[in-house]
């Protein structure tokens, strides 16, 4: 490979690696139960990366979905997982559980 | 039932999209119907597997397990895309065109068509997962009559096939010559919004964050969870807020494939200079 690539591939390689935490804050946990979300607000600070601790203490599946977080993750029954948001302008950002929509509903509020 | 049928419908377009776009990519390569079929099936298969092991697979990686999984499988399904458009560049354009005639070309259409039916069964694997998550949760919670979910179900399906039915009417509309030109374009554009995708993927988990800040914002002109923009999210990789990993991602595709095409295409020749 031309020597000339290394400094564009080195930082590429930089750019993928995991979020080292050292601006984000601490993780927040949301519960999923009944086919609602516990909290359904949740408080985040603005311009920081976020980690979502996600319990589903239901039984069945529940997808996480919110176009304006992007974020899109299936949460097996009585399962929990990690969401990481990207650092957010101020303001609110709806998201839904896409499997009983009428009941999970939630706002990310970023201040 | 209509709850499940909206929801498998939304999930089955994406699926629809992509099997309309391989069907008329690869017309008038013998037994492509088949392979389709056969695409069909085991992403209809491996849907239920994956749904089945769906909580072990997400428990992997430290809780990011289904995020990797889905950008293996798109990039997998990239690799295919990729490998189907620089197969068609490379055998030129009469032998693809002329593929029933020749007879060894019968078992080389094979090559790209059982590419193309690999992409087939990705799409419906990750779509079919979620519906058969979402059915099975509706089955075991009792909240809507069995026959009621299947029906929906079954609606929904046959609504992403209406959606595959549809496009490939309106590329069939595209005169013969450019129909290759156009469906070489359409799996460019295929490639790259699934490249993009991938990129969002790992930035879920965790992974490529440094360049995760929105680039710009277009819900107000299209949302993403529309109709409209769903179908133009599997055709172009249309999305509201795009950051600049996933542009990258995503240009990074369209030149990779184009770039690799024009490397591989025989030399074709040239009219004799004009005398004098």
């Amino acid at each position: 490979m031309p020597r000339r690539f290394l400094p564009a591939l080195a930082a590429i390689l930089l750019g993928l690696a995991p979020v080292v935490a050292v601006a984000a804050a601490p993780p927040i946990t949301l519960m999923i139960q009944n086919h609602r979300f516990v909290p359904s607000t949740l408080v985040v600070p603005a311009h920081r990366p976020v980690q979502i601790l996600v319990r589903n203490l239901d039984p069945t599946a529940e997808e996480f979905d919110s176009s304006s977080l992007k974020i899109e993750k299936v949460f097996a029954g009585r399962s929990q997982g990690t969401l990481f948001l990207h650092p957010l302008a101020p303001g609110r950002y709806r998201f839904q559980g896409e499997y009983h929509p009428a009941t999970a509903t939630g706002v990310v509020v970023a201040k | 039932m209509l709850a499940a049928m909206l929801i498998v419908f939304r999930e089955m377009i994406e699926a629809g999209l992509i099997v309309g776009i391989v069907l008329a990519a690869s017309r008038g390569v013998p037994r492509r119907g088949r392979m389709v079929t056969l695409g069909v099936a085991g992403g209809v298969a491996g849907a239920c597997a994956v749904a089945a092991f769906a909580g072990r697979i997400a428990g992997l990686f430290a809780g990011s397990g289904q995020e990797l999984f889905d950008t293996a499988v798109l990039l997998a399904a990239i690799a295919m895309l990729t490998w189907h458009n620089v197969w068609m560049a490379g055998h030129g354009r009469s032998i693809a065109q002329d593929m029933r005639r020749l007879g060894t070309a019968v078992s080389e259409g094979r090559r790209p068509l059982a590419a193309l039916g690999i992409v087939v069964g990705i799409a419906v694997l990750r779509e079919g997962a979620e519906a058969v998550l979402f059915l099975y949760g509706i089955a075991t919670s009792g909240g809507t009559s069995i026959p009621g979910m299947m029906l929906g179900g079954a609606l929904g399906v046959a609504g992403g096939a209406a959606m595959a039915a549809l496009i490939y009417a309106g590329l069939l509309a595209i005169p013969a010559g450019r129909l290759l030109a156009v469906t070489g374009w359409l799996i460019t554009l295929l490639a790259a919004g699934m490249a993009s995708q991938a990129v969002a993927f790992l930035q879920q988990a965790g992974y490529a964050q440094a360049w995760s800040a929105p680039l710009w914002d277009t819900s107000w002109l299209l949302r993403d969870a529309s109709l409209a923009g769903r179908l133009l999210h599997t055709l172009i990789g249309y999305t509201a807020q795009p950051d600049a990993a996933q542009l990258a991602a995503y240009l990074a595709t369209i030149v990779m494939i184009t770039a690799l095409a024009r490397a591989v295409r025989p030399p074709r020749r040239t009219a004799p200079a004009a005398a004098g």
